[in-house]
């Protein structure tokens, strides 16, 4: 299980407080799922039911927004490092 | 109780006026101990995306760099500050409907009046409470 997620402190409590897990490579869509499967308090925190990206978390594939690249359908290769944050915003 | 290291208070509120008339915004890297208490130890300046005197959207790209830095510093992001450029130190309904962590302290600095007001707040479930903030000059 070769890709590093790193989760928000918002989100370790689902994963036993760990900073960054593991999951397999392959589209983002299924590196999220294995992230599920392994976590499953982590079901509807990243990924709608509609199957898109929340709007209120920001998703890194190393240096790169994947809303900007290919969104869920982004392939995530072995050592990459896939970010999640939450986003940040008010008035 | 928040603890500002000086640097910090005066690199968050020398942003924010760089910022005006937009609302400017950065994270707070430093340590959130129960024994210690929460002390902010280093300013993440960040990017208003919104462009908006009323609104800000702190750019990912920025959280995810102070992040790593915070992480490489054996420290964690404890907060974020934004500025009110025309109004009071106090979370707008769009602040606390968008608070992304009960456990961050947000900070406010009002710039509404000649002297900057800073205050912080948590924000958990909706429900606002102020906290003190002090500076630490060492």
């Amino acid at each position: 299980m070769p890709v590093e997620v790193r989760l928000p402190t918002i989100l370790r409590q689902h994963a036993g407080g760990q900073t960054s897990v593991k999951a397999n490579s392959g589209p983002l869509s299924e590196v999220f799922e294995d992230l599920i499967r392994q976590f499953p308090g982590l079901a509807g925190q990243i990924v709608t039911d509609e199957g898109t990206l929340h709007r209120f978390v920001n998703v890194y594939l190393n240096d790169d927004d994947v809303r900007y690249l290919q969104k869920l359908d982004t392939k995530v290769n072995d050592d990459d490092v896939v970010s999640i944050l939450p986003a940040v915003a008010g008035g | 109780m928040l603890m500002l290291a000086e640097n910090v208070y005066l690199e968050m509120v020398a942003h924010c006026l760089d910022g005006l008339p937009e609302e400017a915004c950065g994270l707070l890297g430093g340590t959130d101990g129960e024994a210690d208490g929460a002390r902010a130890s280093v300013c993440y300046p960040a990017r208003n995306e919104a462009a908006s005197a009323k609104l800000y959207r702190l750019a990912p790209l920025d959280h995810l760099r102070s992040d790593r830095d915070a992480e490489q510093r054996g420290l964690a992001l404890i907060g974020v500050f934004h500025s009110h450029t025309h109004t009071d130190a106090y979370p707008s309904p769009t602040d606390v409907a968008q608070a992304p962590d009960p456990g961050w302290h947000y900070v406010i600095v009002s710039l509404r009046h000649a002297e900057p007001v800073v205050r912080s707040y948590r924000i958990v479930g909706g429900q606002v409470e102020e906290e003190p903030v002090a500076v630490d000059e060492n």
